[in-house]
């Protein structure tokens, strides 16, 4: 074989594998918009589920994502981004503990989401921190889900701001934490913020932990942090198993809603990623 | 100008940067001149008084029994091969080997005479006297005044520093050119322009010593002959100790040079840095006392 019979088959193999995964995609995309578009309605926002198809909407859901979204922001990020700056400019690597936390911090980001879930429920919804069945206990154990990898998207934006950087700081007479909040902060936010966008835009799809630590099927009312909930995966989950085809198109529409907040999450990555890039 | 003037009647205040003000005592840049003979430049103040430094990375010895004056107002030149140590060296100046973790310092560093190293000194507090430029500038992702206020507001002076901003930005022969875009990112202005601001940014601490490690390494000709005007121009008011690769620039600008070789160890594997000869650079140029400084300075070595 020719070198340049060799280097078109390997661009053959590569379209292949772009065209099932693409084609995949756009296929399911096409179908779930086909079978949705009916049901997304007014109706599905503002009205709360039902057993009666026509009148059943996802609004306590939808909101309850939302909030998840919104917890999880505030209590992922910060955790997440001061544990980064601890391991990256605090913490002396020849340390057996830090090199433990660090292990381990890589091994978490690969736990199955159903463990966290066994998780939340031995600890934070009974056990000791007994919170109970509440939305609360959902944003604790999706938080605990999405640190590992808030973690080590914000390691690594705070590694990629140049030493030369820090040295410069520290030479004109800044302290440890100056350096730190003055310099390298400012300098690693676009990183931090994609990475943690994208990780909480993966975790607001989560349905199994939830389903787990008992997010319930049907809720009437909107949710409050201490209350009973669902979540928009949640419900979808419960509409496909129901036996009616109008659900199936609920279902659908539900998909869609959620699709939508993922994408337009990692569109506002996009967004500050492009915005803030910094070329050194 | 009247700032400038009021700061120098002020005595709290040290004098040193002000000097810039039309009224410059035009006789003592005679005296720092080049060509100084080595008595004279041997009767200013020592500012640093190092005796029997050495150097380690981890197991590795880099530099050796180095011993060493340097005194004010003094252009002072390190030369040598590469990787002979002047880099380590000179931050033994501001302690910026603390910040390498493997990094040994042991011996005496005096700064005025006061032990550099001592339990009780601060490198914080050293590092805000004895400023540093690098071999790559180093702007920081901010404007081109903040780059400058970096420094004073660190310390947290908010004070007057719209002035020093300024007056930094004019000793550093920058002034004219950015003076209209200060909002600026610092990373758009051109490689030399962005190391004579990396050179404000150090003056506006107010150090009294500026360590120059390879300034103008990454600089065309005209950006470099900059620089060393500027290196020419300090000195009435700083202490200069510059690490250079280029022996012409040495030769325009130092008045002391020291030449460092590498050295091998008993074990013949073993190499480190040591200090060969040290003298003013008019001498050290042509009449070396040690034989490998004149190879290395007539181009037969490194
Ligand atoms: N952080 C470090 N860790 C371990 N070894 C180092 C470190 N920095 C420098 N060295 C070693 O110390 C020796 C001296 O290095 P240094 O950078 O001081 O040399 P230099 O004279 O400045 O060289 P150059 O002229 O190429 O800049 C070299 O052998 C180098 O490999
Ligand atoms: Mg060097």
């Amino acid at each position: 074989m020719s070198r340049r019979t060799k280097s078109r088959l390997f661009v053959a193999a590569m379209m292949l594998c772009l065209g099932v995964s693409f084609g995949t995609l756009a296929w399911l995309l096409v179908t779930t918009l086909i079978d949705g578009i009916p049901a997304l309605s007014q109706q599905l926002f503002i009205d709360p589920p039902s057993t009666v198809a026509e009148e059943a909407g996802a609004r306590p859901a939808i909101l309850a994502t939302v909030y998840l979204a919104a917890l999880l922001l505030l209590m992922a990020v910060p955790v997440g981004v001061l544990t980064a700056i601890y391991l990256e400019e605090y913490a002396r690597k020849e340390r057996w503990y830090n090199r433990l936390l660090e292990l381990n911090i890589q091994n978490l980001a690969a736990v199955p989401s159903i463990v966290y879930g066994i998780l939340g429920l031995a600890f934070v919804v009974r056990g000791p921190v007994s919170v109970g069945r509440v939305l609360l206990a959902g944003a604790i154990i999706l938080t605990l889900l999405v640190l590992p990898t808030v973690i080590i998207a914000s390691r690594e934006a705070i590694r990629a701001v140049p030493g030369s950087i820090r040295q410069g700081g520290y030479a004109l007479g800044a302290t440890k934490w100056q350096v730190v909040s003055r310099q390298v902060l400012p300098a690693s936010i676009p990183g931090i913020a994609t990475g943690s966008i994208l990780a909480l835009s993966r975790a607001v799809g989560e349905t199994a932990p939830l389903l787990l630590i008992g997010a319930l099927q049907y809720v009437a009312f909107d949710p409050t942090i201490l209350g009973a909930f669902t979540a928009l995966p949640v419900q979808i989950y419960t509409w496909v198993k129901l036996p009616d085809p109008a659900f199936q198109t609920l279902a659908a529409a539900g998909i869609i809603v959620l699709l939508a907040i993922v994408l337009s999450m990692n569109a506002i990555a996009i967004f500050l990623r492009n915005r803030y890039r910094q070329t050194w | 100008m009247t700032q400038m003037e009021s700061e120098q009647i002020a005595p709290t205040t040290r004098p040193r940067l002000s000097a810039d003000s039309p009224s410059i005592d035009s006789g003592r840049i005679a005296e720092v001149s080049l060509g100084t003979p080595r008595e004279e430049i041997e009767r200013r103040e020592r500012v640093f008084h190092v005796d029997d430094l050495d150097v380690s990375y981890g197991d590795n010895l880099v530099l050796r029994d180095v011993s060493i004056d340097i005194f004010e107002h003094t252009v002072t030149a390190f030369i040598g091969p590469s990787g002979c140590g002047k880099s380590t060296f000179i931050r033994c100046f501001n302690r910026m080997n603390d910040l390498i973790p493997n990094a040994r310092v042991t011996g005496t560093v005096e700064y005025h005479g006061r032990d550099l190293y001592a339990r009780v000194v601060d490198p914080v507090e050293v590092r805000r006297r004895i400023g540093m430029v690098f071999q790559k500038p180093n702007p920081f992702p901010k404007s081109i005044y903040d780059n400058v206020a970096f420094g004073p507001r660190v310390l947290g002076t908010k004070h007057g520093l719209d002035e020093r901003v300024e007056r930094c930005l004019r000793r550093a022969a920058l002034w004219d050119e950015v003076k209209n875009r200060l909002g600026d990112s610092a990373l758009s202005l051109s490689g030399g322009q962005q190391q004579r601001l990396c050179i404000a940014r150090a003056l506006a601490t107010e150090p009294d010593v500026l360590l120059m490690d390879e300034p103008a390494s990454a600089l065309d000709p005209i950006a470099t002959a900059a620089i060393e005007d500027l290196m020419r121009e300090l000195k009435r008011d700083y202490t200069i100790i510059v690490v250079t690769h280029n022996m012409q620039q040495a030769a325009r600008v130092a008045d002391l040079t020291a030449f460092f070789s590498v050295e091998l160890g008993e074990d013949g594997v073993d190499r480190h840095g040591v200090l060969v000869e040290y003298d003013t650079t008019t001498k050290l140029f042509t009449q070396p006392a040690d034989r490998r400084t004149e190879d290395y300075v007539t181009g037969r070595f490194g």
